[in-house]
């Protein structure tokens, strides 16, 4: 709930609370390499979430350069193998996941379909909070022309935005901002990975 | 997706779309279709909860394939009552979005037949459509934004993660639900109702001094087990008002309420003042 809140510039220090911000972990032991390589990675696999190399590094109590380090040869051997796994940078975390292109018979085994997809509407609304951010009902109904009440509901019930508090105006209209599962849910590193909005100005009015 | 069927039962407005939009665009832009069919004499309606008023108007622009910065106002216009109209005539309720744009374009058609100032300096005089035209062309972004939100998830969905293993259960960030509150008061009204009461007297509790109480105790234990603080009412009254304080507290973003496993107890937090 509250802890998963986050806006757009805090977004780094994300995983474990016990962390402090923007501290550097610094290492009190020495592993070796090679050694480092294989720890980090099984921990990325068995973290639930996209894990971050500040709490690797405070697991293991090694410098979070080394863990770094560790991760972009992880990352080198991940490409070069092009095997059925990709280790990818995630909501400001490192996640292993198979690769898009075998979902078909990934999906076949699970037995899953996927799953149901958010409407136009819940998108188009989705779109406004993740550029606006953070923004308010009628903020959001300027720039969409149409009341989104369901839209909201439905994004917030998938936890794909959280409230951020009241805006200071008539009303104190309540403030909403995505969250990491958004980020999650959407591939993406972080806030910044979105395209910028400007970019959809061609799509939009250089057809004429 | 609703709006992928609706397109498809209605494959006149999906090809007038893809005629001049972007393919990207087209997708976002589940245009309000009402296509008469002139054999059966019926109509067939597409109204999505997507549609509103500047959905309605980029149809009708893109259908007319006039240039967005040089709208026609007045033909777009009745294009536009037209619909409405049509609307009327079919019992749809209409947004009062909609009426609102409608009073908006005849304003600005009225604006456009006035002549100019003609000591006006040419390029101080503003076009009275570029605030709609600004309007449109950021709702369009916007649209093409969702779109390119809806490519990302398609392939997010064709990337999985390991499932989930035994220990999973220890991120105590889950965030709790109603209903998960509302099974802890279930439990804790039936836990009430197999005791016998022996009422001596009745004590009633205000709501503050509820939310009173419950600030102290998780002042003073730093969190407090909700299942604890529900045992302490001493009748079925103060339990709800007790529930009901949980539930303020939270709403006021003053806790937070913490499950570690599911069906766990639930405790609840002070927020950290930001």
């Amino acid at each position: 709930m509250a802890e998963h809140s986050q806006t757009a510039a805090e977004l780094e220090p994300q995983a474990s609370e016990a962390v402090e911000a923007d501290e550097e972990i610094q290492g009190t032991r020495e592993i070796s390499a090679t050694e480092l390589k294989g720890i980090t990675e099984s921990l990325i696999f068995v973290a639930d979430e996209p894990i971050d190399t500040k709490s690797i590094a405070k697991v293991l109590r090694v410098d979070q350069s080394a863990v770094d380090e560790a991760i972009q040869s992880l990352v080198e051997d991940y490409a070069d193998r092009s095997g059925g796994l990709q280790l990818r940078e995630i909501a400001a975390g490192w996640q292993i996941s198979t690769r898009p292109e075998h979902h078909e018979h990934v999906r076949a085994y699970l037995k899953s379909k996927p799953s149901a997809k958010l409407s136009l509407a819940s998108l188009e609304t989705l779109a406004v909070i993740a550029y606006k951010q953070p923004v308010t009902v009628p903020e959001i109904l300027e720039i969409r022309g149409v009341q989104s009440p369901s839209a909201i509901k439905t994004l917030l019930d998938k936890r794909l935005i959280v409230a951020k508090g009241r805006k200071e105006t008539v009303g104190r209209p309540m403030m909403y901002g995505t969250s990491k599962e958004f980020l999650i849910q959407f591939g993406l590193k972080d806030l910044s990975e979105l395209p910028s909005i400007e970019d959809f100005q061609d799509l939009a009015g250089g057809e004429t | 997706m609703t709006e992928e069927s609706q397109t498809s039962e209605t494959p006149q407005a999906a090809d007038t779309t893809k005629r001049h939009a972007a393919p990207s665009i087209s997708v976002a832009g589940a245009a309000p279709a009402i296509a008469p069919d002139h054999e059966t004499d019926q109509l067939k309606i597409t109204l999505g909860e997507f549609e509103g008023p500047l959905d309605l108007l980029l149809y009708l622009i893109r259908q007319d394939q006039v240039n967005i910065y040089d709208i026609p106002v007045a033909r777009i216009t009745d294009e536009y009552l037209r619909y409405l109209k049509l609307m009327k005539e079919l019992d749809l309720a209409i947004a009062g979005d909609f009426l609102v744009m409608a009073a908006q374009l005849v304003e600005l058609k009225s604006r456009m037949l006035l002549p100019r100032d003609p000591l006006a300096i040419e390029e101080e005089v503003e076009d009275p459509r570029s605030e709609l035209v600004n309007r449109l062309l950021e709702h369009e972004k916007f649209k093409a934004a969702a779109q390119m939100l809806w490519s990302r998830a398609t392939v997010e969905q064709a990337v999985f993660t390991r499932a989930e293993i035994e220990t999973d259960k220890n991120n105590p960030e889950v965030a709790v639900g109603l209903f998960d509150l509302l099974t802890v008061f279930q439990k804790i009204l039936a836990r009430h109702k197999e005791e016998v009461m022996l009422e001596i007297e009745r004590e009633e509790v205000t709501m503050a001094e509820m939310i009173e109480r419950l600030r102290n105790m998780i002042r003073s234990a730093g969190e407090l087990n909700l299942v604890k603080f529900f045992e302490r009412a001493q009748s079925r009254r103060e339990l709800v008002v007790a529930f009901l304080s949980v539930l303020e507290l939270v709403r006021m973003a003053e806790i937070s309420l913490v499950q570690r496993e599911t069906f766990g107890e639930i405790t609840a937090r002070a927020v950290a003042a930001a």
